[in-house]
């Protein structure tokens, strides 16, 4: 699903846009006090587009997550989400947005059904509909048994499952997921990586991974490399090999970022 | 978004927080604990030191566990009130606070809403206090358990702004055993909860300024009078300034674009 990246987004205001890309990012950059935290970040996500962001700590990432879901506001250039700038259209934004946050966000004190059926009132779901979207998402994650059960109670990696759910309840067509494999197991990981793949590829859902680890970046996938606040490669993964000279992901990334150092 | 989203919404975050009150018994029972020792045993060991002239809404000389009663509501929804915002608080270094502010209705109805559910759940708790106080003399008119209701939301919704506001303002639950201190215990003691205010004046003339400036005497005040049927229009009047006040404050200090944590930045 390595479609030809189209500039459909890039001049719509506003408006109604229902073929808007999923994700515009034009011009990003924030700075905390002195500290430029991004720099001028510009990229697209298209419907079944699964791009890792790549970056080691510090890099941007969890900066570039905090504006698109709109922690805070962000100061120059812009953030589209099919078509509708998060700063001034949130709402519609955000309805539209699924995310996994880098830490635990359950409520470990409720069951997963409740924390599943908070989500949905948050959303606006009515009660019937929503226990409906909740089975068939915790069915697909595998965890039906143990929806009546208290999320303290649950792995790990069960519960990053269930965030997962959550974050689609509301049958968002854009996916962020922010280091969601960090502290997991060797099979909950993959585990992740298959289920997001799928929801890729069969279901067109838009899906920005943001990840250190440069093995969870596989060649169907497209990747940005971030670095020190700025985009330095962006593509499909094999053609960003091939642009950095280079034979594997490691060593792209090697090569990007140490050329940026030098 | 229509307004049926809105009231799902805030259905699902009174229910959320009606189920964490009722899996956490334990908060339940100590949140009533401290009131009724004040009332069942300090009350009862100053019953004869202090003696308490007639003063309104009262109409006789009454005995001190009348007169501290709705100090110790005003209490019960202080402490529920900095609970919630402690709850938020560690909401926040958990991440929950960020699913709630990810969701698409405007953030100042989402922080509302999280105050309404606060306060439903003290109000409960200071009925609870109130019947169990009838069996230790503390018996207001039949009417007053009705006019009070007004009373215990705008001074809830008052005390949980201000927690709300603190939770913007402060980053780590360190921190927030501080302002236990610092906020909760002074709010209490310079206050009219424990003792009338001509008392204080005639012990220290600058403290009696202090607690008339302290908007959880007019918090008292306002329960005291309604309990017995009676408004108190200055009471009312800071109580729903402060309201006001503390949560524009916290709509600010929540505010993606102006907001503290914009400046402060994520947790990279």
């Amino acid at each position: 699903m390595l479609d030809v990246k189209t500039d459909t987004g890039a001049a719509r205001t506003d408006g109604s846009p229902a073929e808007a890309p999923p994700l515009v990012v034009e011009g990003l950059s924030h700075a905390f006090g002195e500290r430029q935290a991004l720099r001028n970040v510009s990229f697209q996500l298209n419907r079944g587009d699964r791009t890792m962001l790549l970056g080691l700590n510090g890099a941007g990432k969890t900066t570039l997550f905090s504006l698109i879901t709109r922690l805070y506001n962000h100061r120059g250039g812009s953030i589209r989400i099919f078509g509708w700038e998060i700063k001034h259209k949130p709402s519609e934004a955000l309805a539209r947005l699924g995310v996994v946050f880098q830490l635990a966000t359950l409520d470990l004190e409720l069951s997963v059904a409740q924390n599943l059926y908070y989500h949905a009132a948050l959303h606006g779901l009515p009660r019937r509909e929503a226990a409906s979207r909740m089975r068939r998402e915790i069915e697909r994650v595998g965890l039906t048994e143990r929806m009546r059960e208290r999320a303290r109670t649950l792995s790990g990696g069960q519960r990053r499952r269930v965030e997962i759910a959550r974050a689609l309840i509301h049958q968002p067509r854009l996916l962020l997921l922010d280091e969601p494999t960090v502290g997991l197991d060797v099979a909950s990981r993959q585990f992740l990586l298959d289920h997001v793949r799928m929801l890729a590829r069969e279901e067109g859902l838009a899906v920005l991974w943001a990840t250190h680890l440069i093995d969870e970046v596989d060649a169907d996938a497209r990747v940005i490399v971030l670095h020190q606040g700025r985009i330095l490669a962006e593509g499909p993964v094999p053609e960003v090999i091939r642009g950095a000279n280079a034979s594997s992901m490691r060593e792209a990334f090697d090569n990007l970022t140490g050329e940026r150092d030098a | 978004m229509r307004p049926v989203h809105y009231y799902r919404c805030l259905r699902g975050i009174v229910w959320r927080e009606a189920l964490r009150f009722l899996n956490q018994r334990g908060r339940f029972l100590a949140a009533l604990v401290r009131p009724l020792v004040w009332l069942l045993i300090f009350a009862t060991g100053f019953r004869f030191v202090l003696g308490v002239s007639i003063i309104p809404p009262y109409q006789t000389y009454i005995p001190y566990q009348v007169y501290i009663a709705p100090g110790l509501i005003g209490m019960i929804l202080m402490f529920q009130g900095m609970q919630s915002s402690l709850s938020m608080v560690w909401d926040r270094e958990t991440g929950s606070m960020r699913t709630l502010l990810v969701s698409p209705l405007p953030r100042w109805y989402l922080l509302t809403s999280k105050l309404i559910a606060a306060v439903i759940v003290s109000v409960l708790q200071a009925y609870v206090f109130l019947a169990i106080g009838y069996f230790w003399g503390i018996h207001p008119p039949h009417m007053g358990y009705l006019t009070v209701l007004p009373a215990l939301i705008l001074a809830g919704l008052m005390l949980s702004s201000l927690g709300l506001f603190l939770s913007s303002v402060i980053r780590q639950l360190e921190n927030f055993a501080g302002v236990m201190n610092f906020v909760i215990f002074p709010m209490f003691f310079a206050s009219s909860a424990l003792y009338p205010l001509w008392t204080v004046r005639q012990a220290n003339e600058r403290l009696y300024y202090i607690c008339k400036a302290n908007p959880f005497t007019d918090a008292v005040e306002l329960i005291r009078f309604a309990l017995y049927g009676k408004f108190n229009p200055l009471a009312f009047a800071v109580v729903g300034g402060s309201l006001v006040v503390f949560m524009t404050l916290a709509i600010v200090g929540y505010d993606p674009g102006r907001g503290l944590i914009t400046r402060r930045g994520g947790a990279e």
